[in-house]
């Protein structure tokens, strides 16, 4: 008989607190892991939202708040920046090629941007992956729009189904442009970026709809207009919320920052994306890794459990130790009786927590995805994530130290006749 | 020395143990046990029966003195040595709960062979030797939770009794049995003692069961307990003296 059936049969003999241990590690392991995985998801798919961009530029904020508007489409620019700094910009030697944006209109709580064709193109995500189209094409005409993956998907827009545009950010919307619908031309393939939760107009669009406000209110007549008041009418906008930049030279970056910082007609910040988007993560990233420490905690105070069950169980066990030593056991056996004890308990648990983690996964993923807009992927354990699993088990190894260290002295102590 | 060394299993000579340093010093004068014979040991709880057999056994280790089986002195020996001499020489069956409670009768039986090859027994055998005792196939299968305690010692000494040892150490195996039980067992116990070619030392204070031993030894009359501290340190001291010298 081996001495891993005799593990194995000790362990079933005390079924309940087995499967308990078991699982109370595996939930020990399905947070360990849940939260270092949706740290990892989180962090890729944050440094992935915007790739290829050298500088992003917008009215003088934060670095932060500028990132967080633009890329992020959250919260709202607190100026705009003009048309005339744009194409200042713009014809500098240095820029290889800039894409305005204009925010601050919605469509059932999505945000509507306006920009130009050159989006599509220039703005990419992942590791310099483009935008790529599952149906249609980039907007052609002013009242043309391209829906994010996740625009249509929810709101169940197909080709050329008609949509009118809200006035604000919100969810709720009292001004409306009615009067002045879109037609949807193209849908845009899922990125697991902002750009899926996203609608596209061209900046005339934005300008169209906006036609005869004063102050930020529509005047009488500007709520009549219809398409056919635009058709020949050449809209350029005054202003703009930001512009994407990508430059000729990336060692010009730093250089390129400095004078957009410095220009005199108007007060401009100019932020390298992936810096910033570093910056914020790290401010982000106190909370994730305080989640993580915790969780570590859990961890180790289920192997602690786990060692405290395993020494109070030893006082019952003194005779069949005994017996044990009877028959010829070495104090070695009964210290590795209760080593393999462990491992078994530790490896089902952290196996059950790993799969049961992943089934958890492939349910919440889609949520995650609608909720955090952020892919967790479904596959073969990582090597990080093998590494954290075997690092646990090590550490259950380690812990049944002193319960077989214990189980040891007791019994020398008891030699074959035990007192109970 | 004996005159017959070969024909004698066990062999204890002036024997002496403490537990620990300050404990009480036990000294065991002579017990001898010849090849084949059955020896009742008799004594009441406390009188130094357990200590006896955890040092026939090896588990513990005399200070002085010679405590020899099968010939070989286990003061000698190392913890290892002990334990492979114990896993292969000797069979021991105890008062009660002598068995793993999560495995069979049958395997029960088989374990010796896990921590000795030389007294690993086939399936067979081992059901073999169960049935001999009055253990049947299925009860043999059972958990040795649902056997009564008669069933339970039977058992136990089929498992002492696997590989043939030479010495069987029963501590008290009857006296959780009832007197018809009792004397069943005896004569299961003395017929495979005798078909396996083993010794008995037969522990226990029921006097009644002295005569149908070869011979009877008395505990009181072998074991002395001294708890005098003073002359104790002096005799650790004349001996670690003579051994200096």
């Amino acid at each position: 008989m081996k001495l891993m059936t005799l593990a194995w049969r000790s362990l079933a003999n005390r079924k309940m607190t087995s499967i308990l241990t078991v699982l109370s590690f595996a939930l020990g392991v399905i947070l360990l892991l849940g939260v270092e995985k949706v740290r990892t998801e989180a962090r890729q798919s944050f440094i992935n939202t915007v790739s290829g961009t050298d500088l992003i530029v917008g009215a003088r904020s934060g670095p932060v708040n500028l990132l967080l508007y633009s890329v992020f489409r959250i919260g709202n620019a607190t100026n705009n920046i003009s048309w005339q700094s744009y194409q200042d910009i713009s014809d500098s030697k240095l820029v290889k090629w800039s894409v305005p944006i204009s925010l601050g209109d919605s469509h059932k709580g999505f945000r509507v941007l306006g920009t130009t064709k050159d989006y599509f193109e220039h703005i990419k995500y992942g590791t310099k992956q483009s935008l790529s189209f599952q149906q249609g094409k980039p907007f052609e005409e002013t009242f043309d729009v391209v829906l994010g993956a996740e625009v249509a998907q929810q709101l169940g827009y197909q080709l050329g189904s008609q949509i009118s545009v809200a006035h604000g950010a919100g969810k709720v919307n009292f001004i409306k442009h009615d009067n002045l619908p879109f037609q949807v031309v193209g849908i845009l393939a899922p990125t697991g970026t902002p750009s899926d939760r996203t609608l596209f107009v061209k900046l005339a669009g934005i300008e169209a709809i906006h036609a005869g406000w004063n102050s930020g209110s529509p005047s009488a007549k500007s709520l009549k207009l219809t398409h056919q008041d635009f058709e020949h009418a050449h809209l350029e906008p005054e202003t703009i919320t930001a512009t994407f930049v990508g430059l000729t030279s990336r060692i010009a970056a730093f250089q390129f920052q400095r004078s957009v910082n410095q220009y005199r007609e108007e007060p401009l910040l100019a932020i390298m994306p992936a810096l910033t988007l570093q910056e914020l993560w790290q401010l982000i990233g106190v909370a994730e890794k305080s989640l993580l420490v915790v969780s570590a905690l859990v961890v180790f105070s289920t192997i602690l459990g786990m060692m405290i069950t395993m020494l109070s169980s030893l006082q019952e066990r003194r005779r069949e130790i005994a017996i044990l030593r009877a028959v010829g056991a070495r104090p070695y056996h009964i210290f590795f009786l209760l080593g393999l004890e462990t491992l078994v308990i530790s490896l089902l648990g952290a196996l059950l927590g790993w799969f049961a983690l992943y089934g958890l996964l492939a349910l919440v993923s889609p949520y995650l995805m609608e909720m955090f807009g952020f892919h967790v992927a479904l596959g073969a354990p990582s090597v990080k994530e093998l590494y954290v699993l075997a690092t646990i088990v090590s550490a259950s190894l380690l812990m049944s130290l002193i319960p077989g260290w214990r189980a040891y002295k007791n019994s020398l102590s008891d030699g074959l006749i035990v007192k109970v | 020395m004996s005159s017959k060394p070969a024909e004698m299993i066990l062999n204890i000579n002036q024997l002496r143990f403490a537990w620990q340093k300050d404990a009480p010093v036990m000294s065991v004068d002579n017990l001898q046990v010849a090849r084949g014979e059955r020896v009742f040991l008799q004594g009441v709880s406390g009188s130094g029966k357990s200590t006896l057999l955890s040092l026939i056994g090896g588990v513990a280790v005399a200070q002085a003195g010679e405590l020899s089986v099968l010939g070989q002195d286990l003061t000698g020996m190392s913890a290892k040595q002990r334990d492979r001499f114990r896993a292969e020489h000797l069979g021991l069956i105890f008062q009660q709960f002598n068995l793993i409670p999560y495995l069979s009768g049958l395997e029960n039986v088989l374990l010796t062979g896990r921590f000795s090859k030389a007294r690993s027994v086939t399936e067979t055998q081992a059901k073999q030797l169960l049935s001999e005792l009055g253990i049947d196939e299925a009860l043999a299968k059972s958990p040795v939770t649902a056997l009564s305690i008669g069933q339970q010692q039977r058992v136990a000494a089929a498992r002492a009794l696997a590989g043939n040892p030479e010495l069987i150490i029963a501590d008290e195996p009857t006296s959780a049995l009832d007197a018809d039980t009792r004397d069943s067992y005896l004569a299961l116990l003395f017929e495979q003692c005798q078909t396996h070619g083993s010794s008995l030392l037969f522990v226990s204070h029921d006097q009644s069961l002295a005569s149908r031993f070869d011979r009877t030894v008395k505990v009181a009359e072998i074991i002395q307990w001294s708890d005098d501290r003073d002359t104790q340190s002096r005799e650790l001291k004349a001996t670690a003296e003579v051994t200096q010298a």
